[in-house]
């Protein structure tokens, strides 16, 4: 078991060597970082001295040292439009898409397990064929659009919810702020929630009621029925269980997902996290902050690709054995 | 007379397909009296399986059960609603599968999977049918049973996880198990031992088998009766011995006469021409007659019912108490059969 942590743990350190290297790449091909910087009557010998003291005229293998370096201590930089360190920016925007991600993934995952699981017993009832219908349009719609509509209908038509913003915040430690503490900032919640998760619910849902209908067709479920097992035992034990395998892989794999493309959902609701940050980066070529979010997002993956297969060996038995060759 | 365990009458099956109804099952009839074994051998697609599920009460849909009875000790259940089958199912029937690799769940240990099945059906508390559970695993033969109680599934070898199934199967010690092709995907020495212990598990506890099977080998070693299914209905029904020794129904002749022996000194073993009717496209009369070839006139119209034949065929040994035949060659006139 620890010889397979340790596997996994180099497998992603190599990766995220990798995703460094892109992100470093970026400042080499991306324009040049100094013309960002510099007005346009800055004397040359100025702008030397700015290339100088900032390495860029070192060999670019020392270069991406450096850059792995400061990495490593959490270092990016200096944000071009912001002049503030990207680091500072990025853990300011943090908290905002972090809770509305999880929020989203926590929404996603237990509606449409639970709308998977209805649709995979009752798979006739006029219900599991409206979940169905619904998950067609979740999966087809784009995220952008259903945000929109989400406003128009329950903010501009009823009136019920805030369109954008994240409502009142209270500060929770040294850095964190939390909507989840004040009425608005709960309210303001969810549309963005919901808007982020909807595909994803769709998307678990189809996969429940697909691996579970394909697991109640298994010999193991037969033999449990012909032992005359409770059905709710049958259902919520023996089946559940075993469609929850693949369901964990995906549902781990789309939580990196939903923090990646929470970057359109913030721009629909103008929510102030790390997307709408990336997004004002991309447009202002503002590269330290735009390799830090690539950095982030590539971590974040591999952070949850190593927990899922770590999960697998609670689940499943069958794999803590393959984990320990 | 004591009274049979299960008592079927006139079942049939129907699948409700796109194409029409198919009749998997038609008119099949039989009694198993406790601490019997029944074998059912066929080709695929003959019924066997079906009948069994049929019993147990585990037809899904789009399978019905379409008519006739099935008697558990004299009481009806082939009309039970859901929940008064499931409380019979493990504790009166118990079924055992072909494939003792997919029979278990793979997530949950041995002795979970023991201790549920018998704190469903029996009093007992969860301490005392872990004890209950020991008790089956050392009965089936499964060494060390206090240690491998904890094992989960894929610990366990093909042979020793059907025991596994067999204990799982003899949790609630129930009148009646349906056994499903046990031995078909184990090799060849497992077999006998999972024979073996099914014969002494019955010997032993009185408890009626239904055994389901294309293996006639494992028949003659195992069953006391046995019933030769074709698409659907049974062609004959008699005592091992006889049915084995002495068949009577065409089909049941091809089926022996395909068994090679170490005795005859034969260079080609018997082969049915042509193969089963699909469901669908089952001959009028005996379901048989295309393949038959001693078929006549009547075969064509007339379906036989299983029934005590009543002339022998010249050159056969006499007719045998209890050996019934779904057949028109012995229920007509001798001077007929001449022609």
């Amino acid at each position: 078991m620890l010889a397979f942590v340790i596997r996994r743990i180099m497998q992603s350190a190599a990766v995220m060597l990798a995703v460094a290297l892109i992100a470093f790449l970026m400042f080499r091909f991306v324009g040049d970082p100094v013309n960002q910087m510099v007005g346009v009557d800055t004397p040359q010998d100025e702008v030397a001295r700015l290339r100088e003291s900032l390495g860029l005229n070192d060999p670019t293998i020392v270069q991406f040292g450096r850059f792995i370096w400061n990495a490593l201590h959490f270092n990016f930089g200096v944000s071009y439009q912001f002049r503030q360190p990207v680091t500072q920016l990025l853990a300011e925007r943090a908290p905002a898409t972090l809770e509305l991600a999880f929020t989203a993934a926590a929404f996603a995952l237990f509606v449409g397990l639970i709308m998977g699981v209805y649709c995979a017993l009752r798979r006739d009832s006029w219900l599991a064929q409206i979940f169905q219908a619904i998950s067609l349009i979740g999966v087809s719609l784009p995220t952008f659009l259903i945000g929109i509509l989400l406003i128009y209908l329950f903010a501009v038509v009823l009136g019920w919810l805030p369109s954008n913003g994240r409502g009142q915040v209270v500060k929770f430690g040294d850095w964190w702020t939390t909507g989840f503490l004040t009425t608005s900032g709960l309210r303001a919640l969810i549309l963005p929630a919901i808007t982020l998760g909807l595909f994803q619910m769709t998307l678990i849902m189809r996969l429940v009621r697909a691996e579970m209908l394909e697991v109640m067709r298994t010999d193991y479920i037969k033999f449990a029925k012909a032992r005359g097992l409770r059905t709710r035992s049958i259902h919520f034990g023996h089946a559940l269980k075993n469609t929850l395998i693949p369901v964990i892989t995906i549902a781990g794999l789309q939580l990196g997902s939903i923090i990646a493309f929470a970057i359109i959902t913030e721009t629909v609701f103008n929510w102030p996290g790390m997307g709408l940050l990336f997004l004002k980066a991309v447009q202002n070529v503002d590269i330290p902050i735009m390799a830090a979010y690539l950095m982030l997002i590539g971590f974040l993956f591999v952070l949850i690709n190593l927990l899922v297969d770590l999960t697998y060996g609670l689940v499943d038995p069958r794999l803590r054995i393959a984990m320990r060759s | 007379m004591t009274e049979p365990v299960i008592s079927v009458r006139d079942l049939r099956v129907e699948f409700v397909t796109r194409k029409g109804i198919l009749r998997a099952i038609d008119g099949v009839s039989f009694d198993i009296m406790p601490g019997e074994v029944l074998g059912v051998v066929g080709e695929s697609g003959a019924g066997k399986s079906v009948t069994g599920s049929a019993i147990i009460g585990l037809i899904e849909p789009p399978g019905r059960i379409a008519g006739g009875e099935i008697r558990l000790h004299g009481q009806r259940i082939d009309n039970l609603d859901p929940e008064s089958l499931r409380r019979i199912r493990g504790r009166k029937i118990a079924m055992i599968f072909q494939d003792p690799l997919t029979s278990l769940n793979p997530l949950y240990r041995v002795g979970e999977q023991l201790v549920e099945t018998i704190l469903t059906h029996t009093d007992l508390g969860p301490a005392a049918a872990r004890a209950r559970a020991i008790e089956l695993l050392n009965e089936v033969g499964i060494p060390a049973p206090e240690r491998r109680i904890d094992g989960y599934p894929h610990e366990f070898s093909g042979g020793m996880r059907q025991r596994v199934v067999i204990a799982l199967a003899l949790c609630a010690e129930p009148d009646f198990i349906v056994a499903d092709e046990p031995t078909t995907a184990l090799d060849v020495s497992v077999q006998a031992q999972i024979i073996a212990l099914i014969r002494k598990l019955c010997r032993e506890r009185g408890t009626a088998v239904m055994l389901v099977t294309h293996d006639m080998g494992v028949i003659a070693e195992t069953a006391d009766r046995v019933a030769v299914m074709y698409a659907g209905r049974v062609a004959e029904i008699g005592p091992v011995r006889d049915v084995v020794k002495h068949p009577l129904h065409p089909y049941a002749k091809g089926l022996m006469g395909a068994i090679p022996t170490l005795e005859a000194e034969a260079d080609r073993l018997v082969q049915i021409p042509g193969s089963m009717p699909r469901l669908s496209n089952i001959p009028q009369g005996c379901a048989f007659n295309p393949r038959c070839d001693r078929v006549f006139d009547r075969c064509r119209v007339e379906r036989p019912d299983p029934d005590i034949p009543r002339f022998g065929l010249e050159g056969e040994a006499p007719l045998m108490p209890g050996h019934r035949v779904a057949c028109h060659l012995y229920t007509r006139n001798p001077v007929e059969n001449a022609s």
